[in-house]
């Protein structure tokens, strides 16, 4: 732990603003949604707690009904939105996150394989991305959801949704991180040093694992940003396409989806705020995945 | 080369092929061709007939052949929504699809490239600072609420655009284009850049980070050195270096785009075949679901196929050691 | 030459002088599902039908009845069971072709063909008949004194140009059939159809040779109508001043279409009841104290306050105040009684609650999906953890008809002003020609021929009785938890007069410019 503190990193890191807040800030988000159900002042996902005529009421403001306020208004269905958001943020950053990891685990796996060993496994790898390519994350997943939908029973359509957002969702994004770990791995393996690592007899496995994967990580590194951001995205995408989490158990996505039918008659908070939440999360985790990129990549200093 | 290029094209066919195949078992299993052609008052002996006739009594791979001889000659069935021939339908919705997807991706390329350049050049300026955050601001928010926003600001409160449809048509007999009317050129502006604008960052970060890169080299440091202009340096040397990558992920992203399109074409309700797509799929309309993801199919891997060759053109390189792996 | 030239110069001036050419664009959320007029009994579609095609006798704003294809009705004197219409002189169908008796024959016995959504309607039609070249008689089972308030939906077709394109019977929409009428028409409406793409763009144009051309204003030269499915692209279209009348304002939006200087908004309440249904046969709903549980739990108020921003009207009855039969007492919803309601499910043996997925569209009803989602909440508070599935209205009213369904909402719109509408669709038991909407399980064979004794009854004091008699079965079996009428909001530019109707079915030759 002592050697991580002294390191070059941690020093690069105390001196820059930009990663120390947006770390700082993905830190809060995920946290916060880690222990929602502490600080959420209700539980915005038990139905039988929910008072319909708090419905709009504008933040700080009192609802003339039933004489609660909120910090940050309420919804259309009377829910409070912090709590909402907290809650939603759990769903968002779980399907996200699972949704990066499968794709990610594949991409490099299928891309590290295909770049270095070439020939037929090469052929056959690319010529999958290009099937999965043919079918986009939204394609992927109405079709995985049609079919699912089809075959089970709608009381666990809510596990469902999130089961086929990450499936399909991380199905989806793996060609990029191949493409690109393939495409440097083609480069890297006619360097020097592989070709000496040949030389002194060491095996395929050992190449591809201890020399080309650490050289090829940093664009990895920008694609999981990215696709992590996506991943979020994707998933508010799906949710307005009607593909995604109901409503009754809002994502950030959903409730965006909800907020953006009051954009034009002035009840601004229920868009603004989980709006704001998500473009925080996914600026932060962009910024700070830049500055990684950067520093990890000692020849762009 | 030849021998590289037929290669692709044979692995290209084969992907084809695959991708007709689920298109083909959704078409069989997931619709009920005999139910869509007949009333319900059909006796099981004209049933049986129908069944006959329609080849639905051979074995499954004659059946599948039989869908692929169709589809090669674009005969996909009626919509049963429409009661149109699907290829008819999707004809007439695809130069929508096709000049939004075009022109999305031109500003994309176009301003995406630009910017990229500009950033990785001037390094830390005020105006790179100001490019960079408002894209991530851009990247960071789902392409339907840009949709909606872009709506809000530029239809209701300025009202300054359209917020629906393609305005103005020109039918060309085979091509319909909004292209040469104003309102036409009017109602393209905010769809084109909801769609394009997450593909305009994509490349633009793509690149800066390769034009950093390719700066650091030592043969820019060299040509440098040897007096070369900087204009020179960036557009001779380091520009036909980061292509390789941009071409490869723009290629690519043309697959977003026409996925994407199907959000952009509902938000702004844009005729173009995603919205067709949306509606089929609402209204189980088996032949035309089916029909799109074979088209789908074929513009990607049309896609890929020209995104692998122009590796070859532009990376001796890689051009060389394909070579020596097939020698 | 030149003569005929300056002649037709003339007339073009003329007819310019006369109408003020004016083409409105108009929108809604969903399209129509066919052209073909007898094979969807759906809004939307009657809606677009109405432009293209007449009917014998239709409604005027008030819901009286008023001559269009027929000019006279009445039943016969010496027999009661006979009705006999004297048809329009002079009408002839958009190819040309004269409408006389025999597209009505035929028509009617279309409409009543299988695959036809229509046929519930003519459910008492024995037979009909042409007397003349334009006199039609219909034959009923029995005397229907109210046959003709079923007809203002049935639209007329003509017979050689159907045989000549093999449309002779309507295509069963939910088995994914289709045919020539599905895109092609030919009426004898006020507009005809010049180009159709399905839920892109509509386009009409005015009849020239249009039987009510002096009956009616026709300022409307060309109707364009897009659907558009995105309720804010819909509204911004309207702000923005791209469609000229919206029929399905959102109720949030109400505030800034009427602020807005160039729109205003139209009112009225709609000939349309939200309700939830229930099954009855199955399941922890079969229980009647538990469907009383749910109907008291259900707080109409804040619906209408919250959900609806007080754009409907709570009933507590599944039929619209238009309808015969309608009484302030039945209208009268029941008190949300939290408690009440929490006894009831504990008498049921169901105080530890149950699960239970509700059925719901999303794009069909104002604000369906948000009314079900309250709903959600309200159950969970007497202990029913209700999951919401919601879908578009093309996946959900096959479950809403098929009776896969426990628990699901539906809309119902009564385009005959009369109970026995209902009573044929959503209380008959479900046999091939009744019920064809009633997926709860209810069943009585009382009630059952208490509905078909409606069809005959000619006494109409007695007929009302009945009708109260059948509302009373209805009220207590409790299969329907009824939640308000709808309130109609029409958006549209403010040099456009124009009456809301409420059916919500716009009459394009009504409409009148300032």
């Amino acid at each position: 732990m002592e050697r991580f503190f002294r390191s070059d990193f941690f020093y690069h890191f105390c001196h820059a603003p930009v990663a120390i807040v947006s770390f700082i800030t993905i830190i809060l988000i995920i946290l916060s949604a880690i222990f929602a159900n502490l600080i959420a002042p209700t539980n915005p996902f038990d139905p039988s707690s929910l008072n319909l005529m708090n419905g709009f009421t504008p933040p700080l403001e009192t609802n003339e009904f039933t004489g609660e306020s909120f910090l940050l208004g309420t919804d259309d269905q009377g829910r409070d939105l912090f709590s909402t958001i907290l809650y939603g943020l759990r769903i968002s950053l779980f399907v996200g996150l699972m949704a990066v990891f499968l794709a990610m685990v594949m991409g490099v796996l299928l891309g590290l394989i295909a770049g270095f060993l070439g020939g037929w496994i090469d052929s056959i790898i690319m010529r999958f991305a290009d099937i999965q390519m043919t079918f986009p994350s939204i394609l992927v997943a109405m079709l995985i959801y049609g079919v699912a939908r089809g075959i089970l029973p709608p009381e666990v359509r809510y596990e469902m949704s999130i089961v086929v957002l990450i499936i399909s969702i991380g199905l989806s994004e793996w060609v990029p991180f191949a493409r690109t770990v393939r495409g440097s791995t083609l480069v890297e393996k006619e360097k020097e040093y592989v070709t000496a690592a040949k030389m002194i007899g060491l095996n395929r496995q050992q190449i591809m694992v201890r020399h080309i994967l650490p050289n090829v990580l940093s664009p990895v590194l920008v694609i999981a940003t990215i696709t992590f951001a996506l991943a979020i995205i994707a998933e508010a995408t799906l949710s307005f396409l009607g593909v995604g989490v109901p409503t009754t158990k809002p994502s950030l996505g959903t409730l965006i989806r909800i907020g953006q039918d009051f954009l034009f008659s002035g009840e601004w908070w229920i868009l603004l705020f989980p709006a704001i939440t998500l473009l925080a999360l996914a600026l932060s985790i962009n910024l700070f995945g830049d500055w990684l990129r950067d520093t990890l990549n000692p020849k762009l200093k | 080369m030849i021998f590289i290029i037929l290669n692709r094209f044979f692995q290209a066919v084969l992907v084809l092929l695959f991708v007709a195949l689920i298109s083909f078992l959704i078409f069989r299993f997931v619709g009920n061709p005999v139910e869509s052609l007949m009333g319900q008052e059909a006796t099981l002996a004209q049933r049986a007939a129908l069944e006959e006739a329609l080849g639905l009594n051979n074995p499954i791979y004659i059946q599948y052949f039989d869908f692929l001889w169709k589809a090669v000659r674009f005969d996909f069935g009626n919509s049963y929504r429409g009661a149109l021939p699907v290829a008819e339908l999707i004809a007439s919705r695809l130069p929508a699809t096709l000049e939004l997807a075009l022109t999305s991706a031109v500003f994309a390329v176009i301003f995406g490239v630009f910017m990229g350049i500009y950033t990785a050049i001037n390094r830390g300026s005020v105006i790179t600072n100001f490019i960079l955050s408002s894209s991530l601001i851009g990247v960071s928010l789902p392409t339907f609420l840009i949709g909606v926003l872009l709506i809000w600001l530029f239809s209701v409160e300025l009202n300054w655009l359209p917020s629906f449809g393609r305005g103005e048509v020109v039918d060309l007999g085979w091509w319909t284009t909004g292209f040469l009317s104003e309102s036409g050129l009017k109602s393209l502006v905010l769809p084109a850049i909801t769609l394009g604008l997450y593909q305009m960052t994509l490349i633009m970060r793509l690149t800066r980070s390769e034009m950093l890169e390719v700066l650091r080299q030592d043969y820019i440091r060299l040509a440098r050195a040897l007096g070369l202009t900087s204009k020179a340096v960036y557009f001779f040397h380091a520009l036909p270096n980061i292509l390789i990558p941009v071409i490869t992920i723009g290629g690519l992203q043309l697959g977003s785009v026409i996925a994407f399109a199907i959000i952009t074409e509902t938000v702004f309700q844009w005729p173009g075949v995603g919205l067709l797509f949306i509606n089929a799929v609402y209204f189980v309309d088996i032949p035309v679901m089916s029909a799109y993801l074979l088209l789908v199919g074929f513009a990607f891997v049309l896609i890929n196929l020209i995104v692998d060759l122009s590796y070859f053109f532009i990376d001796p390189r890689l051009r060389d050691s394909e070579l020596k792996d097939k020698a | 030459m030149i003569k005929h030239l300056l002649i037709s110069a003339a007339i073009v001036t003329a007819s310019f002088a006369t109408a003020s050419a004016e083409t409105v664009r108009w929108a809604r959320a969903g399209d129509s599902i066919t052209m073909d007029p007898h094979a969807q009994n759906e809004g939307p579609t009657h809606t677009l039908s109405h432009q293209i095609y007449d009917t014998l006798l239709q409604r005027d704003m008030a819901g009286a009845i008023i001559p269009s294809l027929a000019t006279e009705w009445a039943a016969l004197k010496d027999n009661p069971s006979v009705w006999r219409f004297k048809l329009r002189q002079g009408v002839s169908f958009h190819d040309g072709s004269k409408f006389n008796s025999e597209d009505v024959v035929f028509s009617l016995n279309r409409a009543m063909a299988d695959g036809s959504e229509m046929k519930e309607l003519l459910s008492s039609v024995k037979e009909v008949r042409a007397v003349d070249s334009h006199t039609v008689d219909i034959e009923t089972n029995g005397a229907n004194p109210l046959l003709i308030n079923n007809l203002t939906n049935m639209f007329m077709m003509d017979k050689t140009w159907s045989e000549n394109n093999k449309v002779t019977t309507p295509h069963d929409v939910a088995k994914g059939e289709t045919n020539f009428a599905t895109m092609n028409t030919n009426g004898t409406g006020a507009f005809i159809l010049v180009s159709r793409a399905v839920d892109e763009k509509t386009v009409l144009k005015a009849n020239p040779n249009y039987w009510g051309k002096n009956l009616y204003p026709n300022q409307v030269t060309e109707i364009v109508y897009t659907p558009i499915q995105s309720s804010a692209t819909r509204v911004a279209a309207l702000l923005s001043g791209e469609v000229d009348i919206i029929q399905d304002v959102p109720v949030q939006d109400l505030g800034r279409v009427s602020s807005s200087s160039a729109l205003q908004l139209a009112t009225a309440a709609q000939n349309r009841v939200i309700f939830f249904g229930l099954d009855t046969v199955n399941g922890p709903t079969a229980e009647l104290k538990v469907r009383q549980a749910m109907n008291i739990a259900i707080n109409r108020d804040s619906i209408k306050k919250v959900v609806m921003r007080g754009q409907s009207d709570p009933t507590g009855v599944i039929m619209p105040p238009f309808v015969n039969g309608w009484t302030e007492a039945l209208n009268k919803y029941p008190k949300y009684d939290l408690e009440k309601a929490k006894s009831l499910m504990k008498e049921a043996g169901h105080e530890n609650g149950f699960d239970l997925v509700l059925n719901c569209p999303n794009d069909r009803y104002i604000n369906d999906e948000s009314i079900c989602q309250a709903a959600v909440g309200m159950m969970a508070k007497i202990g029913i953890n209700v999951t919401l599935d919601a879908k578009p209205k093309a996946q959900h009213f096959p479950i809403a008809k098929g009776g896969d369904a426990d628990f699901y909402m539906l809309g119902w719109g009564v385009p005959t002003f009369d109970s026995h509408y209902i009573f044929n669709y959503l209380v008959h038991t479900q046999t091939s020609d009744r019920g064809s909407w009633n997926p709860t399980g209810y069943s009585n064979a009382n009630v059952d021929s208490m509905i078909e004794s409606l069809e005959s009854e000619t006494n109409l004091k007695k007929r009302d009785d009945t009708i109260a008699k059948i509302w009373a079965e209805v009220q207590k079996a409790q299969m329907y938890l009824p939640i308000h009428n709808q309130v109609l909001n029409w958006g549209m530019r403010k040099d456009i007069d124009f009456d809301v109707q409420p059916e919500d079915t716009p009459h394009f030759q009504f409409l009148k410019f300032n």
